[in-house]
């Protein structure tokens, strides 16, 4: 929809303080913004690295759980679970989109996700070792997804929120699903239990660092707020996961592997909330920056998806090269 | 609908024979997920891999009420040997490349595509619904492996020569896709399914048609090979049902 | 790797007969026929419509936003062209 050709023109490259100002009240009057539209380029760049992020996070993401679908345990699990993770290939597919439209190619992005240039969520750098590790995933790391994403569908570029609201209409099955599986673990033999709590004892404290640094670390979030392309802090999302979280655990007898974990009447105003435990932040950043389990078979496996499939996609282009050649050959001898 | 012996025997095997070809083509399929070529083929391939893997749950699901032994669809899906497997040996085949990949796909769904169309004239009501539900998927697999075939048979040197090759080692195991087992025989002789074998002039021209457009020559076959309907399979079933049958043999008797 | 850029296409859906083909986001194909194929494969897995066109993006013009004060605004004044600007009295009934 968007002509390529206009982007990157016009007077958005003074970024005066006037046209700054200007798109300032664009954004503080709800109005979203189009990609041809004129904008500072640090909104373009951080919206490009934010959606190329995001993008990056269900490509990846759709690795761990994928090592589950040859052995999923019942024909209705196995559907499920590959319908679930083939909408997170279409969610990275409808983001690429978004980004695209901002002047940046998939090729692009993918070379930078390859190369380790781009980042993507932390959480895919741990192993899925159990079928547990399923249901916990589509629980927590889907749950903890909804958490930043449903506010995303309001986010103040156009291409972006529209994208988020498909995705969010989609993934309304994806957190039902994975508790569904841990519900009936929980409620089967002593070794089904004990496989889903060990998952919970693995993925608790990687989903609570999905949402980020905290506020006061978080160079980028401040910014963000300002253009609306960010609707809530890390923190704020974090503890809202926490409080819909523990009662779903409770509700199926699996125990948050938190001992400072504890109801708090006090907080969120006076509503009341859990008041939780200190993460490793020196594990996010190690796990961020190369170090967790999984970083290298990840970034290897789609390496090697992308090398492997250089030739069917060049095959492709020459094929249509070859038929449009044909065609006009055709018509010059028709005429 | 009810069935006295010996067909109701018959007919309970070969809704499993048919079954299994669905169950571990969709299996391979899946196995591609996250692992395409490209973002748009990873929704292509799963969303044929669910056809599939959704008409061998309507199969074996049908194939254990008939039965009435107290065996559930996952029963029949994960507990059997690989001796006890019946699906066509093409569509265990391991996935190779893309080039493999879509014509195995395009192999098995030209011969099944007639076989279901042909099946909506046969008596059962149930297996009618199955037959007019997979008639409109597997056009769509027709329609977009032979499309993939003739790109990649008419696109570089290396796409062409890597569908040469998969022609080569594909092409002997289709002739046993005309080749019912003697279950299957005896449902085609008491009109409950389409005879396997009439459909070869079909498939012959689909495929024709597809390679005159991909540059492909149809292959001379010395020694065609066959027995997975009497479930004498190639070594590549039993390493897919380790993986298949993983959890359901791990942990017997649970709920998932 | 600019050489082997997969050209990229929109998509416009319609979700029934009777409604008009709406944008629903883009992809890449080689060519039309897959441009179509993968169109029904990712945005209509769920039953969002019967049937599917596919442009390729950059054969889309749009209009200067950075002109659209000048294109759109003349219009937002005519307002004899809306039913409201009539005076008709209520016992008239329904016009």
């Amino acid at each position: 929809m968007y002509s390529q050709g206009l982007i990157g023109s016009g007077s958005e490259n003074e970024e005066s303080e006037a046209f700054l100002a200007r798109f300032q009240a664009r954004i503080d009057a709800e109005e979203k913004i189009e990609p041809n539209d004129a904008m500072p380029l640090a909104y373009r760049k951080t919206l490009i690295r934010q959606i190329g992020q995001h993008a990056h996070s269900e490509i990846v993401g759709m690795l761990p759980e994928g090592n589950w679908i040859t052995r999923a345990p019942t024909l209705r699990r196995k559907m499920a679970l590959l319908a679930k993770v083939q909408d997170e290939g279409g969610h990275g597919l409808y983001l690429y989109s978004a980004a695209e439209t901002l002047g940046v190619s998939r090729e692009e992005m993918t070379e930078e996700l390859l190369s380790g240039r781009a980042k993507y969520s932390s959480i895919f750098n741990y192993p899925t070792p159990t079928w547990a590790d399923i249901g916990m995933i589509g629980w927590l790391v889907d749950g903890a997804a909804i958490m930043n994403q449903v506010p995303l569908c309001r986010c103040s570029f156009g291409p972006y929120a529209r994208a988020m609201v498909r995705v969010c209409r989609e993934e309304s099955f994806h957190q039902r699903q994975g508790y569904e599986i841990v519900m009936t673990l929980a409620e089967g033999t002593d070794e089904q239990k004990e496989m889903a709590q060990d998952s919970l004892n693995r993925w608790w404290w990687p989903a609570l660092m999905m949402f980020g640094p905290h506020d006061a670390d978080s160079s980028n979030s401040d910014q963000s707020m300002l253009w609306k392309i960010k609707r809530f802090t890390n923190d704020e999302l974090r503890q809202k996961f926490v409080d819909a979280t523990v009662p779903q655990a409770e509700k199926i007898g699996l125990k948050i592997p938190d001992p400072d974990l504890k109801w708090n009447p006090e907080k969120n105003d006076g509503a009341g909330g859990y008041d939780f435990g200190a993460l490793d932040w020196d594990e996010f950043w190690r796990v961020v920056k190369g170090g967790g389990p999984m970083n290298r078979d990840r970034i290897a496996a789609r390496k090697a998806a992308w090398e492997n499939g250089r030739w069917v996609r060049e095959a492709a282009l020459a094929h249509a090269a070859k038929r449009e050649e044909r065609a006009a050959t055709a018509k010059v001898a028709a005429e | 609908m009810t069935y006295a012996q010996p067909i109701k025997t018959a007919f309970v095997e070969t809704l499993i024979t048919l079954g299994d070809d669905h169950l571990i083509l969709g299996h391979r399929l899946s196995e591609w997920c996250g692992h395409a070529p490209m973002l748009e083929e990873d929704l292509s391939l799963p969303n044929m891999a669910l056809d599939l893997l959704g008409q061998a749950n309507n199969l074996y699901s049908y194939a254990a009420e008939l039965e009435g032994e107290g065996r559930s669809e996952d029963d029949i899906a994960f507990l059997r040997n690989a001796r006890q497997y019946r699906n066509l040996l093409l569509v265990e085949r391991p996935n190779g490349d893309f080039a493999h990949t879509v014509l195995r796909q395009l192999y098995f769904a030209a011969a099944m595509q007639p076989f279901w169309q042909a099946t909506l004239n046969c008596s059962d009501e149930r297996l009618n619904g199955f037959a007019g539900k997979a008639v409109k998927e597997l056009a769509t697999h027709i329609r977009h492996c032979g499309e993939w075939v003739i790109r990649l048979g008419d696109g570089t040197d290396e796409s062409a020569q890597r569908m040469r090759k998969a022609v080569e080692e594909l092409h002997i195991y289709t002739d046993e896709l005309f080749q019912p087992n003697a279950a299957m025989r005896i449902c085609v002789e008491a009109g409950l399914i389409a005879d396997p074998a009439a459909q070869r002039d079909i498939w012959n021209t689909t495929i024709a048609t597809i390679f005159k457009d991909a540059f492909l020559q149809v292959p001379e076959i010395a020694f065609p090979q066959q027995g997975g309907r009497e479930g004498l399979h190639t070594e590549a079933l039993g390493h897919l049902l380790s993986e298949l049958q993983y959890m359901q043999r791990t942990y017997p008797g649970m709920t998932w | 790797m600019a050489t082997h850029l997969t050209p990229l296409w929109e998509v416009f859906i319609r979700s029934r007969n009777g409604l008009n083909h709406k944008h629903v986001g883009s992809l890449h194909a080689a060519d039309g026929d897959l441009a179509l194929q993968s169109a029904r494969d990712v945005y209509t897995r769920r039953e969002e419509g019967n049937s599917i066109w596919v442009v390729r993006s950059e054969q889309i013009l749009a209009s200067d936003p950075d002109k659209a004060a000048e294109t759109f605004e003349p219009a937002a004044d005519k307002v004899y062209r809306h039913p409201s600007f009539y005076d008709i009295p209520d016992d008239v009934g329904h016009m």
